[in-house]
Order: C-alpha cells, then structure tokens, then sequence
C-alpha cells in the first residue's frame, strides 16, 4: 500500500495542533482575567482550531498535486553529517571560543563535503574567521567570547 | 512647500552631508549584505557614531545605512536564498531561482533599478502627501490593522504556490503558533516554555528566518546533490551572465514599478506595517495582475515578481518615516531605533517638526533622493564583484552559509540554546520543503503574529467580546471583503482549471 507522505506530515500536524490546543488550555492566567472577553490563551486557542481546521481539510480532501520524492537519490549521509557537526559546533562554541570552533566547524565541513585542497580548505577557515572575527569584534565592537585565544593571551 | 525644499537642499547638499549618505549606504549594503545583520542592527551600531553631529546630519547618516542595508539584504536574498531582513524575504522568491538559472547579475541589476525607482518615486510621493498621510494613517484603528493582516496572511498563502494553499495554510497557523512562544506581551504570563527559561524571550525571527531559509537551503542542497536536475541548477550557478536588462524585461519594470512603489509607499505610512507586508503584498498582487503566461514563471525567476518586491520594500522604507516624522509613532521596527535616536538628539518628533525643526524634517526628504542615487552609483557596478560569491564552489559555499546563520545568531544572544533550535526547525523545513510545503507564509505569519494578537486584543476588549467590530466599520469590512474575494477567485479558478483539465 503507498501511502501520501503529505497525509502523513498533515497528520502529524493534526497531532500536533491538537496538543497545542491542550496546551493553550492549561496556560495560566489571572484570576481576573479568566473571564476577560481576551487574556494570554485566547489567541492560541484559535490558533490550535485553525491548525486543526486546516490540517483536518487537507488529510480529508483528495490531493491532486502529490509530491513525489526519490530517496534513492537524496544524500541523507551526507547531510547528517553535517547536521551532527553544527551541533558539536553549537555545544563547543561558549567552552572553547569562537575562533578555534568555528575555524574547525569549516574545516570539517569543507572535509565531510569531499573537499581535499588542504591550502584552499586551511584559508577559508582560520585566516578568514580570524578577518570575520577582527570584522565583528574589532571593528563593529560587537563582543565575541574566546576562552581559547585568551587562554594563548592573543585577547584580552 | 518650495522654502522648504530649498532648506532641505541647503542642509541636504553639504559636502559633510553627501559624504555621510555615501558612507551610510557603503556601510549599510556591506552590512546587509551578512545574513542575520539587518538594517535595525546597522542602525543601532550607527548611534552612538551620530551623536557626533548635529540632528539632521545623524539622521542622513542613519537614512544612508537603512537604504543600503536593505539593498545589501535583497542581495543575500538573490544570492544566497538568505533574506537576513524580513522585507526582503519575497525578493527570494524569484530572485534565487534567477541566479539559479545563471542570471545572478541581472537579477541584481533589476533590483538596484527597482530599488532605485520604489525610493525615488516614493520620496516625490512623501514630499507631496506627507502631511494628508499622516491623517490616514491616523484614522487605522485596531481592527483595520487585524483585518490588514488577516489580508496580508491570506494572499500570501493564497499566491504561494500552484495548489497548496491548504499547505500554505497550514504553514500560516504554524508561524503564528511559533510566535506565540514566550511571554504574552500584556501580562507577562509565560506560554508554551515548559519551563525553560531561554524561551522566555520567545523565538527570535532572526533565528526562525536563518533556520526555514539559509540552512534549510543549504541542507536542501547537499540532501538533492546526486538529484539530476537540481544538479544541473547547481551547474548554472556558477555563471553570473550579464547585468544588462534587456527592452522586453524593462517594458515589464515600466508596468511594475509605479504600481508596487505606490503600494509599497501607503502600506509603509501605516505604523508596524512596514516594508515586509509591503513587499509581499505587492508580489501577491504583481502575480494576479500579470497574465497567465507570465503568472506561470512566478516562483520561477520572473521579471515582474522580482522588481514588484524589491520596489515596494524600498518605497515602504520611505513611507515609513511619514508616521515617524509627522506623528512620532515609528511606521517600522527601523524607524523605531532612528525614533530613539531622534529623542536622543532632544528632537520631538510630531506634528510641529514642520515648524520647530524645518531643516531636519526636508533634508532626510531631500537626502532620500540623494541616497537613491548614490545607492544606485555605489551598487551596479559593484554587482559583478558582489556576484562573485556564486563562483564559490558548493563544498565551501555550503559551510559558508551555514557558518554566517550560526554566527548571526550566536552573536545575537551568545547561547547554544538558540544554535540547536535553529539547526532543529532548519531540519524540520528541509524535511517539509522535500514536499513542497511553502516556508514565506511561515515567516510572514511568524513576524505578524506579536502584532496580529495586539490587534485583536484591543479589537475584542473594546467590542466586549463580541466579533462585531468586523464589520463595523467600513474600511476593516472593504478589507476583509478583499480577502474573501482573494480566496474565493483563488479557489474558484482552481476548480475552473481542474473542470477545464
């Protein structure tokens, strides 16, 4: 049996507006304003029925345009790779600093995408994030922390 | 009138002043430019610069980066897919798949002269409407506002794409519940936190913006990498073909431009408005004007979908100093940060800045064409340089983008919180992108939602409840009739094509 993967993703969205919905319900709100002709879970309970409106029409109503998608060809591999390194990016950025993760974060990536000019690959990361860096932090003042650089007392 | 034209030209015309606009909109395109810095981010970096002069010469510097800051985004858009400012979000949608077809340097072309045109027309209608403006926009209440987006959300959805607007409104309601996230503006009670503080704030539209645009782009390219004919598009991405615009391509600007500006122009007189309902209001509306034939190449790399926003936005910008200027309420988040800048400066805006404060009120008028034309000067022939970004091979074009939304967000707010957010919806909008669920109604809601509840708060509490006040009044009744009208033609001329296949 083939089964519409938009149903699927309407359904979902179905389950999900549904939980909204009880959500927007258990939002607390002042005592004086459970009767208010509006308090903070008003908007959100229209919200839940509209999600719930729209997804219900879509998992009813006959799809003319169903979409297609060949999985054989799509580089999942590929792209959770790179998915994987921007959370070790994000998990490392405050401990380590800026400059080494990032400069590592393009390294890899430029690696894992099947990049091997090591001279190209060693440029567009550490001189370019440092001009990045000197950009931001020196010339817009814009605060960056780098326990690293200021580990090797490049910064103070 | 003409004194203060001539006051304006006076103040506008110095050498300090010219070199202030050049540098404003230099600074302001670079800064655009970068996914995540915008033009209030521009501007706000530019105060503490400005209290070194004196008012008028502040704000001229501050009107320069606006500009350029938008232009600098609608290249990101058209060169990257990622629109760091929300008023160039629908520029993307055909100037991306331009410069996917390897006509990146025309669709930047046809950009600086829609921009160009919007900014130029729209400061002659400033200078000519500003004081009848600002008592229209006075006369918007809260339930013309609440309709106006309910408008706003439906042609978006209902324009997005061929056949999917439920999809479409499915993404609507999405955004909506995105922006709901965080603390209710009036109360302060917490919603949909559970409990974690770093969503307190809510979701930041930068982050929502860079994760369903720039990454999911990004991720979207590598997942479809051995795809044969997105492989083909990746190709002709490395071809930036000619700036020149040809005369079929300048007939359709001719027909487009006056239109979008004056579109463009009253949605940006109208407080919280802005250049981003503006510029999609003029898409949605290019595209149902335009014949089928042309309407068939919108979302495709269309002349007309490209200019139409690019003009309005610009044309808004303009627009949106008329309630700043003559009522003190800003007409944009933009004009926001300059309204504080002004109070800074000790300059009242409102009414009497006529009379008060002459020289400052022309000579931002007159600095707008100025900067137009320094804009234009600074930028076309730039672009082939600018351009040069799309010969960057994918391997490193792909981190790139996502090393620029990462910091545009880490800088933000200095928080792993946010970075893991943005790369979890960006997942979620590749995942639904592969089936064509459509991301601009997203952002569009998302951006309108804090103001849509605003709207039907003061609507429902003034009207005790009751749903009345829809049609109460005649403009929020015409309003929300055009709406109808739109879905209503929208899925009647589904059904007549489906009855005609």
């Amino acid at each position: 049996m083939n089964i519409n993967t938009t149903k699927v993703i309407s359904l979902l969205f179905f389950t999900f507006s549904a939980f909204y919905l009880y959500t927007a319900y258990q939002i607390q709100v002042f005592a004086f304003d459970e009767n208010a002709p509006f308090n903070a879970r008003t908007f959100p309970i229209y919200l839940g029925y509209a999600g719930l409106f729209f997804s219900g029409l879509k998992i009813i109503l006959p799809d003319p345009n169903t979409i297609k998608v060949q999985h054989k060809t799509l580089e999942y591999k590929k792209t959770a790779i790179l998915v994987v390194i921007a959370i070790i990016y994000g998990a490392t950025i405050l401990k380590v600093g800026y400059f080494l993760t990032t400069s590592l974060f393009l390294l890899s990536s430029y690696y894992f995408l099947g990049e091997r000019r090591w001279v190209l690959m060693f440029l567009l990361s550490f001189p370019f994030v440092a001009a990045f860096m000197y950009l931001l932090h020196g010339v817009l003042d814009i605060y960056l922390r780098d326990p690293f650089l200021q580990s090797i007392g490049v910064m103070g | 009138m003409i004194e203060g034209i001539l006051i304006g030209l006076k103040t506008a015309l110095t050498l300090q002043n010219i070199l202030m606009v050049m540098a404003g909109c230099f600074f302001g395109t670079i800064i655009g430019m970068l996914p995540g810095l915008g033009p209030m981010t521009a501007i706000a970096l530019m105060i503490p610069i400005t209290y070194g002069f004196d008012p008028a010469t502040g704000l001229i510097l501050m009107a320069g980066v606006y500009y350029g800051a938008v232009f600098g985004g609608s290249t990101s858009s058209i060169l990257l897919n990622a629109p760091g400012v929300p008023g160039t979000v629908a520029t993307s949608f055909d100037g991306y798949p331009m410069a996917q077809q390897g006509k990146a340097g025309k669709a930047l072309a046809i950009a600086a002269w829609s921009s160009f045109a919007g900014g130029t027309l729209s400061a002659i209608y400033l200078l000519f409407m500003a004081p009848s403006l600002s008592k229209v926009s006075l006369s918007f209440r809260s339930p013309d506002y609440f309709a106006l987006m309910i408008l706003g959300l439906t042609a978006i959805a209902a324009f997005s794409s061929k056949g999917q607007f439920l999809k479409a409104m499915m993404m609507v309601v999405l955004g909506l519940m995105l922006a709901s996230v965080g603390q209710d503006s009036l109360s302060d009670i917490t919603r949909f936190t559970f409990n974690n503080m770093n969503l307190t704030d809510g979701i930041s539209f930068v982050l929502v913006v860079m994760a369903t645009f720039a990454m999911s782009e990004a991720l979207t390219i590598i997942l479809k990498r051995n795809d044969p004919t997105s492989a083909a598009k990746q190709v002709s991405l490395t071809e930036l073909g000619s700036i020149k615009i040809n005369k079929e391509e300048r007939t359709k600007m001719y027909k487009t431009i006056p239109r979008s500006s004056v579109i463009g122009f009253l949605i940006g007189v109208l407080p919280g408005a802005g250049a981003t309902i503006a510029s999609f209001l003029a898409y949605g509306m290019e595209r149902n004007i335009v014949n089928d034939e042309e309407k068939e190449k919108f979302g495709k790399g269309s002349v007309n979908g490209l200019s139409a926003p690019e003009t309005a936005n610009n044309a808004a910008c303009s627009g949106s100093f008329v309630p700043m200027l003559t009522l003190g309420i800003p007409g944009s988040g933009t004009t926001a940060v300059m309204l504080g800048a002004l109070l800074g400066f000790g300059v009242q805006p409102g009414p009497r800045l006529y009379m008060t404060n002459p020289e400052i009120f022309w000579s931002i008028i007159m600095s707008m064409y100025i900067g137009m034309v320094i804009l234009l000067i600074l930028n076309l022939p730039l672009i082939p340089y600018i351009a040069r970004i799309l010969a960057v091979p994918k391997n490193y074009l792909i981190p790139l983008i996502l090393f620029f939304s990462i910091t545009g967000i880490y800088v933000m707010s200095f928080n792993n919180f946010d970075i893991y957010l943005m790369i979890g919806i960006a997942v979620v909008a590749t995942f639904m992108r592969l089936y064509d669920f459509p991301m601009p109604p997203l952002i569009l809601a998302f951006v309108l939602g804090g103001l849509m509840e605003e709207n039907l708060r003061r609507s429902l509490l003034l009207s005790n409840g009751s749903w009345e006040f829809l049609w109460d009044r005649t403009l929020t009744a015409c309003i929300l009739l055009t709406t109808i009208l739109i879905v209503v033609w929208h899925i009647y001329k589904t059904m007549f094509k489906k009855t005609k296949g």
